[in-house]
């Protein structure tokens, strides 16, 4: 299995990416600098959190223009799976790979704290060894996701919204909610089913004492989908 | 331009300070020349009223790599990493202008790590303000919390720690201190001490601008009305560009391409340069045309002098030039060659073809000017209520003044302060903020680090050598009671104008203090900042030294945790018990005043705790340890309880105080040491035998439960109250913030 970690300048999250890709799954991920291209070998991209560019003007709105996106775009129309995280989603979104838009978290500050997401399907790539109900990380100053009730009615008619801000029931109620997100919407995907946007940090909770290892099943997902996929 | 005496004193030089300026010239200073001398010769860059005092800290010992005198201390870690740290302060920024003075604050600090070659792996920021229900202190709180989250947040470095704490003396002074921690490997380290005749010195990082100009004699200046005007003096962030210099200076020392470094801090270019060929011995030419600028016509005066953020000097050979370009441009950044060493042991400037200064770069901080002051004991010392004969509030309506006690400012959960810090990014972080010291485990080493900053100045107001002591025993307990041995300090001596007789003995009385303790304890200071002339037309802050301290776990040592980890466990107090309430936070609290006198902080016992709280985290079975400080033992007690996140945890304890006044003291006064521990039953009588062998007192408090309720007996009162209810009470941020709702504030 081949990873790519895109590294932009501003990125931050890359090399716990790196380490968490390796821990869950026992393969290196190779760090692909932004200016150059994704191997079309690749199995999985995944775009870090970070800071992209400073996130000055829009977050991820200079980063969608690095050269690497180009073939990040070419590798997600020919049906690769692609995995943004946080400031990943952010650059997801800007590119045009994934509808609606981030506006500032409604509190106005940055929030880092851990949250509970409700998994609402595990027929994806990335969510088949997911539990219903998982425990991760946010840490983010722009996840407040937006998209219009046109836009929602399709991603919910298309089974689009993959994790949703819930309590540790399962409820997906506002006091759940850390940043005001339509929908309590945590993570999307397009119509496909591979590319997937999440402001939650998976590779933040794949040890105990780190506080979980929920975030290790998104990881050990895509691995055995792709055993599967390869096995027929 | 003709320098007047009036030119001399705007630039917060004494006539004395300027005649020794003419006699290391032998002749008059340029303008350009003076205003180097006006920065490196304040107190932020000279110590020049600190040094004889700094110069009586222990900062040997065998932990120790790099002391006092470079961008950071350095401390041996493992076979193969060492940990470079500092704190750093930029209080009279963040009163003018809060969020760019503390972001700038962080910038600062993660720059002096890495220009060791150190990765900056942690943050931590102590805080003090003024009264919070002042719309001025709000403004101050909300703009500086901001500033070092976002600073902090972008550049991808945890913010794992620090302290917040209210006191009017604040109001119109907050202090902003910063601490950076650092992992290098022993091989790497960097220091800047620029060697090689012909060696090139190139400039790296943002251009230079007129921001902050003259931030360095700003910061040794008292704060007044006409600061504000002073807001150009104030520099601006960009986290970006940090972010880009950090990674391709580690790329840069990891390749082998660079002699010296340093960062363009506190006088920007003029320090750089004075400091990198004076502590080498060299001398350097430099010509400030080659320096990039944003802004049009600039004076030599001005580039000098410029604190614009973000940019670095480095030093190496022509023929690693080609190497440090291509470092570079990978990050699109450029090397701006500005001139080169040489061996004439001077600092030579040059600008549009002429020499604007010419001075001996060894003699600017050798021949510094040396302040030995004079201090006196402030009357108010002995004129502080007496704490020993305090009314205090009758015990029938115990559980509302608990509940009152745990919203206050300055004992409440500091969640919406650190809810906006991303404390978790590098993975690292075991335990984050709100706990009695961060720890983290250190990829690819067995050993994990523990950090925390403390400092009551309450304490130190009262007692400033007392409190001085206190304050290196707290961080050293703190550190402790993660499972930690202690290993050395960095010191942020906040305090007001060393002019005063009152307030300079303040400052010996705390340097004192903390001397005595690092030497008892066996943490010696590596660095630190000093902050003085903290005061506005009203009065001096109260004496605030912060102590950062860094501690190691090593196998067999596992990290402890704070809370209690379930029902069903035995609590224990080790330590003896509190005899009154002096300079405790419940009387400042019920009665606005500081109360005498200061609990006595006997470092014998200090050190024995600390030796028995290392040996009890080599033990196999789980055990909390969690020390009293603010607040006493009802305030950690409560911690315990609620940093376990689980409202059906409770707790039942019996206190066998002989007078009601007895019990109010237990609960509330603040001698040292004690620590609340838990352990499981059938590992009681060994923890007792370990304590007796550490000859440390010892008894039995009570239970953990699964009952939801936190019950407290004593002969005279029984207090009950549910967790959840504890819970709300702490996390309020009510007496903070009155006009915002929990729930916003906290998301």
């Amino acid at each position: 299995m081949k990873v790519a970690v895109v590294q932009f300048p501003g990125s931050n999250c890359e090399m716990d990416t790196v380490r968490a890709v390796s821990r869950v799954l026992g393969v290196t991920p190779s760090l692909v600098w932004h200016k150059e291209r994704i191997s079309p070998q690749t199995d999985l991209v995944i775009l870090p959190g970070g800071f992209s560019y400073g996130d000055y003007l829009r977050a991820g709105a200079i980063a969608r223009f690095s050269p690497v996106m180009i073939s990040v775009i070419e590798f997600a129309r020919a049906g690769g799976l692609v995995l943004g995280i946080c400031n990943g989603f952010q650059i997801l979104l800007e590119a045009g790979l994934l509808p609606g838009a981030m506006l500032p978290n409604n509190c106005l500050k940055f929030v880092c704290k851990w949250v509970h997401l409700r998994t609402e399907r595990s027929d994806l790539a990335f969510t088949r060894e997911t539990k219903k109900i998982i425990r991760l990380p946010v840490a983010h100053g722009l996840g407040n996701y937006f998209i219009d009730q046109n836009g929602l009615a399709q991603l919910e008619a298309n089974r689009q919204i993959v994790f949703r801000y819930c309590d540790e029931k399962g409820e997906a109620t506002e006091e759940a909610n850390p940043n005001g997100s339509v929908a309590n919407i945590a993570g999307i995907v397009n119509e496909a089913g591979n590319v997937l946007g999440m402001m939650p940090h998976p590779e933040r909770a794949v040890a105990e004492e780190l506080g979980s290892t929920d975030g290790a099943e998104v990881f050990s997902s895509v691995a055995s989908f792709l055993l599967t996929q390869k096995a027929s | 331009m003709r320098i007047t005496p009036e030119i001399v004193a705007e630039h917060g030089l004494s006539p004395e300070e300027y005649e020794k300026i003419k006699e290391i010239l032998g002749r008059d200073p340029t303008i350009t020349e003076l205003g180097i001398f006006s920065v490196m010769w304040s107190e932020h860059c000279s110590y020049k009223n600190s040094k004889p005092l700094l110069k009586t800290f222990p900062t040997t010992g065998p932990q120790v790599l790099q002391g006092p005198g470079e961008n950071a201390g350095v401390v041996d870690f493992d076979d193969r990493f060492a940990i470079a740290f500092k704190i750093e302060s930029h209080n009279h920024p963040s009163a003018i202008e809060p969020y760019q003075g503390a972001a700038t604050g962080v910038g600062g600090i993660l720059r002096d790590i890495f220009t060791m070659g150190a990765r900056p792996i942690a943050l931590l920021d102590p805080l003090r303000f003024g009264d919070p229900k002042n719309p001025r202190t709000q403004h101050l709180i909300a703009g500086v919390v901001a500033g070092i989250a976002d600073y902090g947040n972008s550049v991808g470095v945890p913010t794992v720690g620090g302290e917040c704490y209210f006191a009017p003396c604040y109001e119109g002074n907050p202090l902003v201190n910063v601490m950076c921690i650092g992992l290098v490997e022993k091989e790497h380290i960097v220091r800047a001490v620029a060697s090689g005749v012909g060696n090139l010195v190139f400039y790296y990082g943002n251009p230079t601008g007129r921001d902050g100009i003259h931030g360095a004699t700003f910061a040794s200046t008292e704060l007044t009305d006409e600061s504000e005007e002073k807001r150009g003096a104030v520099q601006v962030g960009d986290p970006f560009m940090e972010k880009k210099i950090l990674e391709a200076t580690l790329e840069l020392i990891a390749q082998g391409a660079v002699v010296a470094l340093q960062d363009m801090g506190a006088a920007g270019l003029t320090c750089s340069t004075a400091e990198m060929a004076g502590r080498g011995g060299m001398g350097v030419c430099i010509d400030l045309d080659k320096v990039p600028q944003r802004a049009e016509n600039m004076t030599a005066y001005e580039i000098m002098l410029s604190e614009s953020q973000e940019r670095m000097l480095g030093v190496c050979t022509p023929e690693q030039l080609p190497i440090v370009e291509s470092i570079l441009a990978k990050w699109d950044l450029k090397a701006y060659v500005l001139g080169q060493l040489d061996d004439s042991g001077m600092m030579k400037v040059l600008h549009r073809g002429e020499v604007v200064a010419c001075i001996p770069a060894a003699k600017i901080s050798e021949d510094s000017p040396v302040y030995v002051r004079k201090g006196k004991r402030p009357s108010y010392m002995d004129n502080l209520p007496d704490a020993t004969r305090a009314e205090l509030p009758p015990t029938k309506d115990f559980e509302n003044i608990i509940l009152e006690f745990l919203s206050s400012p300055n004992v409440c959960s500091k969640r919406w302060i650190f809810e906006q810090y991303d404390y978790m990014v590098q993975t690292q972080t075991l335990t984050g903020p709100g706990n009695n010291a961060a720890v983290l485990k250190i990829h690819d080493s067995n050993n994990a680090l523990a950090v925390s900053t403390d400092g009551n100045s309450l304490f130190c107001y009262v007692d400033p050598y007392e409190g001085g002591k206190h304050a290196v025993a707290e961080a050293a307990r703190n550190v402790a009671c993660t499972g930690a041995e202690p290993l050395a300090i960095t010191n942020c001596l906040n305090f007001g104008s060393p002019l005063k007789e009152d307030i300079f003995f303040q400052l010996a009385e705390a340097v004192r203090g903390i001397g005595d303790a690092c030497r008892a304890l066996g943490t010696p200071v590596t660095g630190g900042n000093v902050s003085l002339y903290n005061e506005t037309p009203e009065s001096a802050i109260w004496p605030t030294p912060v102590i950062g301290m860094v501690g190691k776990i090593a196998p067999p040592a596992r990290p402890m945790k704070g809370q209690f980890p379930g029902p069903n466990r035995v609590i224990l107090l080790v330590g003896s018990a509190c005899k009154h309430l002096g300079a405790s936070e419940f009387l400042r609290w019920r009665t606005g005043l500081a109360w005498g006198p200061c609990p006595p902080c006997d470092l014998e016992v200090e050190k024995r705790v600390i030796g028995f709280l290392h040996e009890l985290a080599c033990q196999r079975f789980v055990a909390s340890a969690h020390d009293c400080s603010l607040g006493g033992l009802l305030t950690t007690l409560v911690e315990c309880l609620l940093w376990a996140e689980d409202d059906n945890l409770g707790m039942e304890v019996h206190l066998v105080s002989k007078t009601e006044r007895d019990l109010v003291a237990e609960l509330f006064g603040e001698f040292t040491p004690r620590v609340v521990l838990s352990v499981p039953e059938i590992e009681v009588s060994h923890v007792k035998k370990l304590a007796e062998e550490w000859n440390l007192p010892m008894q039995l408090l009570g239970t953990t439960t699964s009952t939801g309720q936190m019950v407290i007996k004593s002969e005279f009162t029984r207090i009950s109250l549910a967790t959840s209810l504890l819970r709300s009470a702490y996390e309020s941020i009510r007496s903070i913030f009155p006009d915002v709702s929990n729930q916003l504030a906290m998301h």
